[in-house]
């Protein structure tokens, strides 16, 4: 073994370093930046709402029976003319999921009949005790759009006559 | 034992009596034939087409009446068309194909037009994940439809039968099997088909709307989401329940049930019960219940329950721990040593009324039931013994029911009398006025308020029904208190335990009580019985009051309380009895615990805790037994088993019972309850017990019991005023029932329109009743001079009385 070897060896390294010293960084300064998510993103629920600001929301329960960690609770009650949440029946009347639980893995939006929970984009979750990590419904639901009543809204009676909402085709 | 008759099925082979279904024939070997109208508990009808099998039979050879061999096996000929299995009984040598090509083509067929107009909204439907159509559809269904989805008809979606049970039109698959249970089981026609075709609905036909005790049922049997209660909707998806079994605790009938519980957000995270749903026991309850036994359970939830024991401190009752009214409840009754009263009530358990007993034993103290029904040591003496069941009466047996209105006492026994009725058992039915029981009765037997024991000796001497009376194979007597208070009820047990003190012994026949609560027939066979007099035994004594409201039934009775020494009150709500305790100790309802009841069947059966007790609430037999650790005496206080353990050690009746032999099952007949829930409908299979009949108890009571009463006969500007019981009263365990409170009567009193005439009187006005305001009803079936006063109204009547009826 020469003495040179290792001289080389050491300058050719040091060379990467210097080469990536003039590269583009990978690292982002976050949380002063922040990336934008990929489209199929799974981050934390958000339920929505039609246009006109009723609940997409029958609830159903079926997320919570396809929950493989039994993250989500939901008690469904009686829609009327007088008190409308969402255009069937029935809508939730307590939604809770336990964020603590949550794999993320989408199944409650694949279970869902009327598209009404879907996994956003939003993944700072952070909670300094338990009871935090339960999201309920007002803060899951998107908020009221522009111009729309928010629930629950005062309906004409004989619009809403279906259980569940017709349904278009699944858009993405 | 009928012919046997040998099929195959699938290449099965199976041996059933000759006249089985074939659909009936195949759940014996496990294979399931889809059905939606047929019902293993009525008539098949064959209207759904879901159960099309193809059916083969051995070819005869018409010259000989062999059967025509190919080779060595008999030669098979099937029929150009499908059968349906559900109506075609087995004949030998048939050869069933449920799975072939064309039976599941068949199949899939008719769930493509039962699916035409069906809204496929199972995600909000009530039914959706216990439902027959959902289940079949998934196992036979084509996804694609071949019909217009433009042709979909949509029908009324929310439209109430009556205010317990919604119908949903869209979602009916004109099964009839609704129809068909009120017409066939019941015997109440209140639902029938309106039009026809694809426009075929279900209406009722009676004011109010399906006015039916038993409506309940029909939305277990339904095999959609057609019907659904009023109480559970939305209440929760099935799956999402778990399953306690219970008994109910309504009436002595003890209908097996079962409470689908789940944790709420609406009581904090605790289980809450969502629905009450029979568990089948086919001596007892069949796989039915009544809508008292399906709706009345929202007691154990009421906000006004006893959370934390009450002491009165300078004459008001305030809260205290558990240790200090313990103790100073014990104090009251050590001061007091010998003159101390135990006064329970109907609706505790075996375990219970055995520790009361022991306590009031132990103290030289009196044991006393508070009930307004007398006759329970003779239902423990000459009541019916083991294997009873009253689906076996039918030809050749005989059922005397006396002076019980049993839709309104006892609506499953009523139900399954008229059954047995239909099966040719001869029914004889004595009473002072028409119930509903009369229309399947063969002979009825009609008296005066008073003169019911003259009529009962007098029934063996006339010469049809004293015939059915001593030669039928079997006689069962069921006498209850219309009409009638303690002393009245007393003697009618004591001239109807004439007639079958010669039978006892054997299975169906005997006494049986219809009494006002589900264990009455318990704290009789363990030594409780009422005072004669209780209003004057209660003067000085130190009175522990267990599950009863003495006080809510009236003055006399708050005045008695008065006069007692001490009040020490055990209950689940602060009741007007309660409110006068010196010590009120709050108790567990049967919901909460352990524990068994006895029916009136005298069949003992055990009930599981379904949800966590309310606040510092103990089971009655835990307090009990706490009590008498203050006064030394040793009373089991921890497990219910171990109280049966003790109790069966002690009280010959009950030797052999624990909680295991009470837990022991077997399998029933029809088998329901199953995965397959388009064949029973979605009643429960019993799993955890059918209970053991009491063995007859030697006490053998005089014959000098029979008190002579004396018939009142009201003048001319008076009336009889009767008690009579509703099905629907004021008890606080039916009151507290939201969905349930119209059907309560208010006070009100059912008068003979010609004695509304003669008392000047109309329907709808008020009156006053010796002082009690009331409304009045005319009633034809009413007799003469006489007001019927419903029991647990408002009215302190327990035995019949004169009465004054003046306009209000």
């Amino acid at each position: 073994m020469s003495v040179v070897e290792p001289v080389v060896e050491l300058a050719r390294g040091l060379w990467t370093t210097l080469r990536m010293m003039f590269d583009k960084p990978v690292t982002i300064q976050y949380p002063e930046r922040k990336k934008p998510v990929k489209a199929r993103f799974r981050g934390r629920h958000v339920l929505k709402r039609y246009e006109n600001g009723l609940e997409k929301c029958i609830g159903c329960a079926l997320c919570a029976a396809a929950c493989p960690a039994d993250a989500i609770f939901v008690e469904s009650s009686e829609n009327t003319d007088e008190r409308r949440y969402s255009p069937g029946e029935r809508y939730a009347s307590t939604y809770e999921i336990n964020m603590l639980r949550c794999i993320y893995c989408g199944f409650c939006e694949d279970a869902c009949p009327t598209e009404a929970i879907v996994l956003g984009d939003q993944y700072e979750l952070s909670f300094t005790d338990r009871h935090q990590a339960i999201y309920a419904k007002e803060m899951l639901i998107d908020p009221i759009l522009a111009g729309a009543t928010p629930t629950p809204q005062k309906t004409e009676p004989g619009i809403f006559t279906r259980s569940v909402p017709q349904m278009k085709d699944p858009q993405d | 034992m009928a012919k046997m008759v040998s099929l195959i099925i699938d290449g099965q082979p199976v041996s059933v009596p000759a006249g089985t279904l074939i659909v009936n024939a195949a759940k014996q070997i496990g294979i399931d034939i889809p059905v939606f109208c047929y019902h293993p508990k009525m008539e098949p009808v064959g209207m759904c087409r879901q159960c099309l099998v193809e059916i083969g039979r051995p070819v005869m050879d018409r010259a000989t009446g062999q059967v025509v061999m190919e080779g060595d096996k008999p030669k098979i000929s099937f029929g150009p068309k499908l059968e349906t299995a559900c109506t075609t009984p087995v004949s030998e040598g048939m050869l069933v194909l449920s799975q072939s090509d064309k039976a599941r083509a068949s199949q899939k067929e008719i769930l493509e037009f039962l699916l035409t107009s069906h809204p496929l909204d199972c995600p909000v439907c009530d039914k959706g994940g216990e439902c027959p159509l959902q289940n079949l559809s998934m196992a036979h269904a084509s996804p694609q439809s071949r019909f217009i989805f433009d042709e979909k008809q949509h029908a009324g979606k929310h439209i109430p039968l009556g205010d317990l049970i919604w119908l949903d039109r869209e979602r009916c698959i004109q099964c009839a099997r609704c129809i068909r249970f009120q017409e066939e089981i019941v015997g109440e026609p209140v639902l029938a088909f309106y039009q026809r075709g694809r426009n075929t609905d279900i209406f009722t036909n009676s004011e109010p709307g399906f006015d039916s005790v038993f409506s309940g049922n029909t939305t277990d049997i339904c095999p959609v989401g057609a019907l659904t209660t009023a109480d559970f909707r939305f209440g929760a998806r099935p799956w999402e329940m778990k399953a306690a079994a219970s008994i109910c605790a309504q009436c002595p009938v003890g209908c097996n049930i079962t409470f689908n519980t789940r944790r709420e957000a609406s009581t904090g995270g605790k289980v809450a019960i969502k629905r009450v749903m029979p568990r089948q026991n086919e001596a007892v309850n069949e796989i039915w219940l009544c809508d008292k036994g399906r709706f009345a359970y929202h007691f154990a939830e009421d906000a006004g329950r006893l959370e934390k024991p009450l002491v009165k401190k300078d004459g008001k009752l305030e809260q205290a721990a558990w240790n200090g009214a313990i103790e100073e409840a014990g104090n009251k009754l050590k001061e007091n040593k010998g003159e101390v009263v135990v006064l329970a009530g109907g609706r505790l358990s075996n375990e219970d009324l055995f520790n009361l007993k022991q306590l009031a034993d132990g103290l030289g103290g009196e044991a006393r039931l508070y009930t307004s029904m007398g006759g329970g040591e003779l239902t423990a003496s000459y009541g019916v013994s083991a294997g009873t069941n009253f689906s076996d009466l039918g030809k050749g047996s005989t059922i005397l029911v006396v002076a019980s209105d049993l839709y309104n006492e006892a609506p499953l026994w009523f139900l399954r009398l008229k059954q047995a009725a239909a099966r040719g058992a001869t029914l004889i039915l004595a009473n002072a006025r028409e119930t509903k029981l009369e229309r399947w009765s063969k002979f009825v037997v009609r008296y005066s308020y008073g003169d019911e024991v003259e009529t009962i000796q007098g029934l063996a001497s006339q010469e049809k029904i004293g015939e059915a009376l001593t030669t039928s194979e079997n006689l069962v007597v069921l006498y209850g208190s219309d009409g009638l208070g303690l002393e009245g009820s007393s003697a009618v047990a004591a001239a109807c335990a004439e007639l079958v003190k010669g039978r006892t012994g054997k299975p169906n026949n005997g006494l049986i009580g219809v009494w006002p609560h589900a264990n009455d027939q318990g704290a009789w066979e363990l030594g409780f019985q009422p005072a004669d007099d209780l209003a004057g035994s209660l003067k000085g004594k130190t009175v522990y009051v267990v599950a009863a409201d003495p006080a809510g039934d009236g003055p006399e009775m708050v005045e008695a309380l008065q006069g007692a020494k001490c009040l020490i009150v055990q209950e689940l709500f602060l009741t007007e009895t309660a409110k006068m305790a010196d010590v009120v100790l709050p108790a567990q309802t049967y919901t909460e615990r352990e524990g068994s009841f006895t029916s009136g069947e005298r069949r003992v059966q055990r009930f599981y805790p379904a949800v966590t007790p309310r606040g510092e609430t103990r089971a009655d037999f835990v307090i009990t037994a706490a009590i008498a650790k203050e006064l030394g005496l040793e009373l089991e206080d921890h497990s219910a088993s171990l109280g049966m353990d003790r109790l069966a050690a002690s009280v010959k009746a009950f030797t052999g019972i624990s909680y295991r032999s009470l837990a022991e099952t077997k399998e029933q007949q029809p088998m329901v309850g199953r995965a397959d829930l388009y064949y029973g409908g979605t009643t429960y299979e019993n799993k955890q017990g059918l209970g053991v009949t009491l063995a007859l108890a030697d006490l053998n009571p005089q014959a000098s019991f029979i008190k002579k009463t004396e018939s009142l006969r009201p003048d001319e500007e008076h009336c009889l005023a009767v008690p009579v019981t509703c099905l629907y009263d004021h008890g606080i365990t039916v009151a507290t029932s939201a969905l349930l409170r119209s059907h309560i009567r208010e006070a009100t009193v059912l008068l003979h329109p010609e004695t509304a005439k003669k008392l000047g009187v109309a329907a709808g006005e008020q009156v006053d009743v010796n002082g009690y305001p009331a409304e009045v009803r005319i009633d034809a079936t009413v007799p003469a001079s006489v007001a019927l006063l419903p029991r647990g109204s408002g009215f302190p009547i327990n035995a019949p009385a004169v009465a004054g009826l003046k306009k209000a």
